[in-house]
């Protein structure tokens, strides 16, 4: 088993299924995505069956199975974001990116998440990269912002 | 000397109600509220929203600035005020001074701003105003009040008394103001019975969605004979477009805490539930934080304040799911299972998380408690119409002037929310609609816009309360569009469960999705199909709502029959003229070549997907109408504004 | 308390606690249903039940509405008929819509919904899911397209068998039925009972085909084509032909069978009085030696997966004895083959089954001799029945054949097998006679009879007071072992089969029979024992000639080289 998993289910001692949600996000917050291996393992430690699991995390828009880029792009979907054009905001990025919704670009640097309103409405539309937010988001503006991401990596 | 925990525990959570606290302690209280104070402290709303708008680098200059000139004061980050729009926000109180509050102080304006104002002058930046309620203290002079500003004075603030004005991670501050007192009175003055009879009384329905009468559930759980009771806080705020859950939580965690406290001690339950979207990080941190304390001071805990009252309160992040915020889909969540919900009977009153009683209640509901236990049900239910009581916190955007979120008493209507309190429409535009309740409820437009807001009156006019979320619309606004988006949103957020709401929007989707395209191929049966298509989107929105079945279902449709009801105009522009109005639906949008400006580069002619686009080397060129999809590419690419769109 | 409620304008009687759909039923009402199972929770997820209710805003669903006094409902307005049809027309919309080309053509609910409901067009379209059958299993076929997501699989998966291979999958219109991580059933928990199919309402779960394979061998001049029987099938064959449940047509299906060409016919029951004499040795061997106990039988297919993959701290415990199947097919290759001169090599052996499970049970490493395997095809009494009406034959006009010799000659106490306990009636039987030397005074073991999930009972067998358990539905099997590992000693012999009821209610049995068709086949089997007169299996003078001619004794060296077997442990993924 790995380690890393172990150390965080020793965190949920006598744990029951009811402690499954809470396990796999902090799984995913250590590991970035769920493995299967991973799912295996808490299966075996809540004693659930691993289909249960795995219809559980397919359930909830927050779980994911593949490694996530290391800038982790959110764009709020929310009707004042939608109102104010999100729509077009999230067809640049694509565009941009070169990748969907759900997909990690190739050079494993960005992936790109559609998400229910994150409540700053009144900055819409509104966009996060790893927590990070940006408000006001234009067509235009996406540019630069990804571009300043991309120094960042070009610098480092 | 600051008072601390056990002055506090002593003089004022311990304090007989009928005696009047001592002067002391009122200015210890005072000293604690910050409306006195020996050092200046500057305040920066650093909710999501303030933080989102650069809160964080104001904060970091103000600092900066401090330090440069060695100036000993306090930065206090604050939650959100309301007033989104304008942040973020910086307030300033010097000693002696009442507090000052500025918008709009981005980075670069905080220099400015704090070289006037500890110089005891006013910067040429406008001021947002002082605050009223600090007798003690000098007023800015020419300064208007705070509270008199157009967007807080139609305002009756009860759940956002404290945000954007407290520390919400200070629970010394949450009690000087009041905090917790309502809560020790419920354990040593009333009975269970009477808790839930009281709230019952009050007239307080929940602020969540269908707003059911909060005491009469509560009586039902508490009727239910049972080892274990469970309490639930839904703060699994999904609605698109509300934020009110994030903004109290962020700005005031204390007054849920004890909202969900009284409420436990009525129905009896000793472990209670926050499901709150993973989404809303710093609202959890902050959460966190108040438990901690609340813990701390005894508040909750085992035996609390020796009433051998026991509570436990405990944060279950959601996962992403909208359905989640359906109470028995929640509760299966809760229990680690997916979110889906189940048929009722049996209630969750009766049978809910792990098979026990339980109540679920959202944010605004809870917050709403302790003022009530405070001042009383008489004065809760003098407010209000006749079946809705109290205030109601919304959440505005979209083409509105001022965006936030606004508290204002029941039986206000919409148009004073938009036109006085928000500011109107930005730009000049025409007011179109304003969306209420999100994904389950519907547009109410000019003809209603005189409504007092309740609870009936709104599914009166085919909108809902839902939690409070009011997008604006203006002309540019494609109300088919809108219509598609809810749509869109609500065939992904089902849960897949029931067949109608799992099949039938997706339907419905499909419906509208070729209502806004062009018709691929004009001599096919296409533009016949599209028109059924509208009709059978009544069909079927009927038979969703009829046999969905959850609340999710049975609204689902309501965006698009709302929206059939008051614009069948747009709809019927779109099916028979394949025209969007407000040049929203791209796919509508139809592209012709100016001979005059094109000089026969070519460039569109290779960019174009579908090979639409025909002419010679320098010669001009034209799009055959046909081919084209709409997909603008043409005219991102022509150099010469050659490429036009109607 | 009982009170009146309206339903249609007619006054009918309820009881507090039933739901409408119950109170309906009573009253030989009834409206359709989906994801409705019978003892289970409601799940209320298809909403074909929907009623109208006075006084409520929207329709509700029959099967989770209790019932109240006074109530009033109506089951076909327009309004409800109207809701049920458009429900129907938007599963059609996403449903392959072949039926002429499914397995389940004639028998799929959704199919007689449509007709029931008169859908006479297709008002409804748009983009159907596109999803990839899962032929992965050696005994399943799933083909997701056809999925309504009404969900019984998963639940008789979960709830009855205790094995939760397959689960709902992702969400809203994405939502599929699948195993995790999408592996398909092979690297499933999976047990391969088959219980799924026979609650799935449509197309969508069946049984791997071995008709074909079957038919090739028939028409290969080389080949000598054997095939035996289930001890269920000649109780259940016969309402695929549309004849009364729980009639016995054993003579028929014989001269069936020769008519299709099959060139030996023999009967398990033969083989499953061979079990139990090697079970019931190995039980007295266990009892005597102090071996392993509770001994549990090893027939069942699906329970012995099951045991391999949750159970296998206990695999010591299983009775080393192959199956009935098992045991014929080694028989036949070895015994029957030397006697008759056939090449074993040229025998195609064929069984036909209740079950789908016994289809994964053939393929298993352990059951072949010197690289040839025991059996070669299993067909279940679903693919016996399409092979008959392939042929043409007309059951009504055959008269009745008796099995070949010496392979198709059984005892009573075989045939019981085919029902839940008999296994376990037949072993005393046997087991009484070893021990004390003399045949039980009354034969029946009342105890151990019946369609409960679990039954115990207190054999006297001379001075031994032998504890036993019977059990059916494995997740009544868990809970059992459960029990047993956590120290309950007082049980020495149990009997576990996966399908609730036992192989007469087996994966493999006709679709749409309920719960007094089951009840009627386990009559048949009981009436057949109380009127056959060799009710033992060591009374079998055939299997008495084998173990004479060719085996020896029970547990002997041959015995245990044709006729036993060993588990292997696996992991659950």
């Amino acid at each position: 088993m790995s380690i890393a998993i172990q150390e965080i289910l020793a965190k949920y001692p006598n744990a029951k299924p009811d402690s499954l949600i809470p396990i796999l996000q902090h799984v995913q917050e250590q590991m970035g995505f769920l493995s299967e291996d991973s799912v295996v393992e808490v299966g075996k430690y809540l004693n659930m069956p691993t289909s249960k699991i795995f219809g559980v995390a397919t359930f909830y828009n927050q779980f994911r199975f593949n490694a996530p880029g290391k800038y982790h792009v959110m764009v709020c979907r929310g009707t004042a974001c939608h109102v104010l054009g999100s729509a077009t905001v999230l067809d640049e990025i694509e565009k941009n990116l070169r990748i969907k919704a759900g997909q990690t670009s190739k050079d494993k640097l960005f992936s790109l998440e559609v998400v229910a309103c994150i409540g700053a409405c009144g900055l819409a539309p509104v966009i996060s990269i790893n927590g990070e937010f940006h408000a006001k988001v234009t067509s235009e503006s996406i540019k630069t912002i990804v571009e300043e991401y991309r120094n960042r990596e070009v610098q480092q | 000397m600051m008072a601390d925990k056990s002055y506090l525990i002593e003089h004022v959570l311990n304090h007989s109600e009928k005696e009047q606290l001592n002067p002391e302690v009122l200015k210890q209280l005072r000293v604690l509220r910050l409306e006195e104070n020996d050092k200046p402290v500057i305040f920066v709303g650093a909710g999501t929203c303030g933080l989102g708008a650069g809160a964080g680098l104001t904060m970091k200059n103000a600092k900066t600035w401090l330090d440069e000139h060695q100036i000993d004061a306090d930065v206090i980050p604050v939650g959100c005020i309301g007033l989104c729009s304008s942040e973020p926000l910086l307030d300033i109180k010097l000693p002696g001074k009442k507090r000052i509050s500025f918008e709009k102080v981005s980075g670069d304006r905080v220099n400015g701003i704090l070289d006037h104002v500890f110089a005891g002058t006013l910067p040429e930046q406008p001021v947002l105003g002082q605050f009223k309620n600090q007798e003690s203290q000098q007023e800015w002079a020419g300064v208007p009040y705070l509270q008199d500003h157009s967007f807080f004075k139609p305002q009756l603030r009860i759940v956002l008394e404290n945000c954007g004005i407290s520390n919400p991670v200070s629970i010394e501050e949450y009690i000087a103001r009041d905090g917790y007192r309502a809560y020790l009175n419920t354990l040593k003055l009333f009975s269970r019975r009477e808790m839930c009879d009281f709230i019952e009384k009050s007239g307080l329905r929940g602020r969540g969605g269908g707003g059911f009468p909060t005491g009469k559930k509560w009586n039902m759980a508490l009727a239910n004979e049972a080892d274990q009771k469970y309490l639930i806080c839904n703060a699994d705020e999904g609605d698109p477009g509300a934020f009110m859950d994030r903004a109290v939580i962020e700005g005031d965690p204390h007054k849920l805490l004890e909202g969900m406290a009284i409420a436990a001690y009525a129905i009896g339950a000793t472990k209670a539930y926050v499901y709150i979207r993973a989404e809303y990080p710093l609202a959890i941190e902050r959460l966190v934080i108040a438990i901690e304390q609340a813990r701390n001071y005894g508040l909750i805990g085992k035996n609390i304040f020796g009433t051998g009252i026991d509570l436990e309160i405990v944060i279950k992040k959601g996962a992403g799911a909208f359905v989640c915020g359906e109470e028995t889909a929640l509760i299966h969540s809760i229990e680690g299972k997916r979110g889906m919900p189940r048929p009722r009977p049996p209630y969750p009153a009766v049978s809910g998380l792990f098979g026990k009683p339980t109540i679920i209640n959202n944010v605004e509901t809870f917050s709403n408690l302790p003022t009530i236990v405070n001042k009383g049900a008489d004065w809760f239910s003098n407010m209000g119409t006749a079946t809705s009581k109290g205030t109601k916190v919304f959440a505005l955007s979209g083409k509105i002037s001022l965006t936030g979120l606004v508290e204002i008493p029941m039986g206000t209507t919409i148009r004073d929310i938009i036109f006085k309190v928000a500011g109107g429409i930005p730009n000049g535009k025409k007011f179109k609609a304003v969306q209420m309740g999100g994904p389950s409820g519907g547009c109410v437009t000019e003809v209603n816009l005189d409504i007092q807001i309740d609870y009936e009156s709104l599914v009166k006019v085919g909108a809902m309360m839902g939690s409070g979320g009011m997008v604006v619309m203006d002309e540019d606004t494609c109300m088919v569009d809108i219509a598609k988006f809810f749509m869109d949103f609500i065939q992904r957020e089902s849960c897949g469960k029931c067949i109608p709401c799992r099949e039938g929007t997706r339907r419905m989707l499909e419906i509208l999705e070729s209502i806004t395209s062009k018709p691929k191929n004009r001599e096919t049966h296409e533009p016949l199909a599209r028109f059924k298509g509208v009709l059978q989107l009544e069909k079927l929105g009927k038979v969703i709502k009829d046999t969905s079945l959850c609340g999710l279902g049975q609204s689902a449709p309501n965006p698009v029959l709302s929206t059939l009801t008051w614009f069948r105009n747009e709809y019927e522009e779109h099916v028979f003229d394949k025209k969007c109005r407000a040049g929203v639906c791209q796919n509508l949008r139809v592209y012709t070549i100016d001979v005059e400006n094109c000089t026969g580069c070519t460039v569109c002619a290779k960019k174009c997907p579908t090979n639409a686009i025909i002419g010679g080397r320098k010669q001009p060129h034209f799009i055959i109408p046909d081919k084209c999809i709409s997909c603008g590419a043409c005219e991102e690419a022509c150099n010469f504004n050659a490429v036009k769109v109607s | 308390m009982n009170f009146t409620i309206e339903v249609n304008n007619n006054k009918i009687s309820a009881n507090q606690g039933d739901t409408i759909l119950d109170a309906l039923k009573r009253n030989g009402m009834g409206v359709p249903t989906l994801c409705h199972m019978k003892g289970l929770f409601p799940t209320g997820s298809c909403r074909m039940c929907v009623v109208e209710v006075d006084g409520r805003r929207n329709l509700v669903t029959a099967c989770s509405e209790p019932v109240t006094d006074g109530m009033k409902i109506k089951t076909h307005s327009a309004r409800v008929i109207e809701s049920r049809k458009t429900i129907v027309e938007l599963l059609l919309s996403n449903h392959p819509d072949d039926c002429l080309y499914c397995e389940r053509n004639g028998s799929c609910e959704l199919q007689k919904l449509s007709e029931d409901l008169n859908i006479r067009e297709r008002r409804i379209s748009g983009q159907k899911n596109n999803y990839k059958l899962d032929v992965s299993s050696a005994s399943l076929v799933r083909d997701p397209a056809k999925c309504i997501l009404c969900g019984r699989c998963v639940r008789v998966c979960e709830e009855i068998e205790g094995v939760s291979a397959i689960e709902f999958v992702g969400r809203g219109s994405k939502t599929f039925i699948d195993t995790a991580f999408n592996h398909g059933l092979n690297l499933s928990s999976c047990v391969n009972c088959g219980q799924c199919i026979m609650v799935c309402p449509t197309g969508a779960l069946k049984e791997k085909p071995h008709i074909a394979e079957t038919k090739d061998n028939l028409s290969d001049p080389n080949k000598t084509v054997i095939i035996q029987y289930a001890p269920s099938i000649s109780v259940s064959l016969a309402e695929e032909f549309g004849l009364k449940p729980g009639q016995n047509i054993i003579g028929i299906m014989n001269a069936a069978l020769r008519r299709i060409g099959f060139d030996y016919v023999f009967d398990t029951s033969f083989s499953a009085d061979l079990t139990i004499m090697e079970e019931a040795s190995e039980l007295v061997h266990r009892v005597k030696n102090g071996g392993v106990l509770p001994m549990v039988t090893s027939c069942c297919p699906g329970w012995v997966k099951f045991a391999e993959e949750f159970h296998n701290d206990m695999l010591g415990n299983l009775s080393s004895c192959k199956s009935p199947q098992q045991m014929m097919g080694a028989i036949i290759k070895s015994y029957f083959a030397q006697s008759e001169g056939i090449d074993p090599e040229k025998i195609y052996s064929v069984s036909v089954m209740p079950c789908t499970a016994k289809k994964f049970e053939q393929q298993r490493e352990e059951m072949t001799q010197n690289g040839i395997s025991d059996v070669d095809a299993v067909l279940t009494t679903r693919e016996l029945a399409r092979l008959i009406r392939l042929h043409g034959i007309d059951i009504h006009k055959l008269e009745p054949e008796l099995a070949d010799s010496p392979l198709g000659t059984r005892s009573s106490a075989g045939k019981i097998f085919g029902t839940s306990g008999g296994v376990m009636e037949a072993a005393i039987r046997t087991a009484h006679y070893l021990i004390t030397r003399k045949e039980m005074v009354k034969f029946q073991v009342r105890g151990v009879r019946g369609l409960e999930g679990r039954k115990e009972a207190k054999v006297q067998i001379g001075e031994l007071e032998v504890g036993v358990a019977v059990v059916s539905g494995l997740k009544n099997a868990s809970q059992l072992m459960e029990e047993i590992k956590n120290g309950r000693s007082d049980i020495h012999f149990i009997e576990v089969m996966a399908c609730p009821g036992g192989c007469i209610n087996g994966g493999g049995q006709p679709i749409g029979a309920d719960e007094d068709a089951i009840r009627a086949r386990m009559t048949t089997l009981y009436d057949i024992d109380e009127k056959d007169a060799i009710k033992a299996s060591h009374k079998n003078p055939y299997i008495v000639e084998l173990y004479d001619k060719f085996l020896g004794k029970p547990l002997g060296h041959k015995s245990h080289e044709l006729l036993h077997t060993h588990y292997q442990k696996r992991e659950v993924k």
